[in-house]
């Protein structure tokens, strides 16, 4: 059931990503960025991280994505048209690099045996407590520092966009 | 059980997806959306891994790669919309103020 799951989320999240490249509108990429959003956070369920996956469709696909929507909206973007100047040989030497990173990783995944420092959360010792009390619980103590930390990053994000919107800058 | 490496197979997938349309697409906001996917396919390995190691450690980081990446979406469409204000293009080709 669950291997039935993640290649049916795998395979309509790969097909989405590339419509996302390939789509000249851009409002179409948008939309299926979001598609790609939704099946990340079906698979971060099937991964037993239900505090991440609720977070991953609330602020990714229902935040930051509206955020990228109204920007497209506002500034009423084209369609992409066909660059005169002939970029012909980029697109071509990106494709192959891309092609080229991908095997070479995908090569080291297949290849390399998992082991590390086991932790001690098993799936039934979270599921017995709750995920995401685990997880306000370590970051209320064992992770306070970069919890603050990112409130200050938060706060220097909010003056950034407020200046930037600035009439003049 | 699927095994971890088919999680991290589709995470490097996605990434160089991502990878392939940032170095091929023109418009900004277009690059922009896929650097996010190259940020959700690194947040898919550190589930992953979260998974494979019984640890939570991996949420946790995921947690601040996403307060991150929503940071940087805000700054970065706020620097889009002040280029499109002064340029009136966001074509990355017309920006080429500082080329050779």
């Amino acid at each position: 059931m669950e291997a039935l799951l993640f290649y049916t989320f795998a395979a309509i999240m790969v097909i989405s990503s590339l419509m996302v490249i390939l789509r000249k509108n851009p409002i179409h990429s948008a939309l299926f960025l979001i598609v790609t959003f939704f099946c990340l956070g079906g698979v971060f369920l099937l991964l037993n991280a239900q505090f991440i996956a609720a977070i991953q469709v609330i602020v990714y696909a229902g935040a930051i994505m509206v955020l990228f929507l109204f920007v497209i909206m506002l500034l009423n973007v084209e369609r992409e048209v066909a660059s005169p100047s002939g970029h012909g040989w980029q697109k071509f030497w990106a494709f192959i690099l891309s092609v080229v990173i991908g095997f070479s990783l995908i090569s080291v995944m297949r290849a390399t045996v998992f082991t590390g420092h086991q932790g001690t959360f098993t799936p039934e010792t979270v599921n017995a407590v709750g995920n995401s009390e685990i997880i306000g619980r370590l970051l209320f103590t064992d992770f306070l520092l970069p919890f603050e930390i990112t409130s200050i990053l938060l706060l220097a994000a909010i003056i950034g966009a407020v200046i930037l919107s600035k009439k003049k800058l | 059980m699927v095994p971890i490496s088919h999680y991290l197979i589709l995470s490097v997938i996605l990434f160089c997806i991502g990878m392939w349309g940032v170095f091929t697409r023109k418009n900004a906001i277009v690059i922009f959306m896929c650097i996010e996917l190259m940020l959700n396919a690194a947040n898919l390995a550190f589930i992953a891994f979260s998974r494979q190691l019984n640890s939570v450690d991996g949420q946790i980081f995921v947690f601040f790669v996403m307060t991150v990446a929503a940071a940087e979406a805000a700054v970065g469409l706020g620097i889009i919309i002040a280029l499109y204000r002064n340029r009136e293009t966001i074509n990355v080709d017309d920006v080429n103020l500082m080329k050779w």
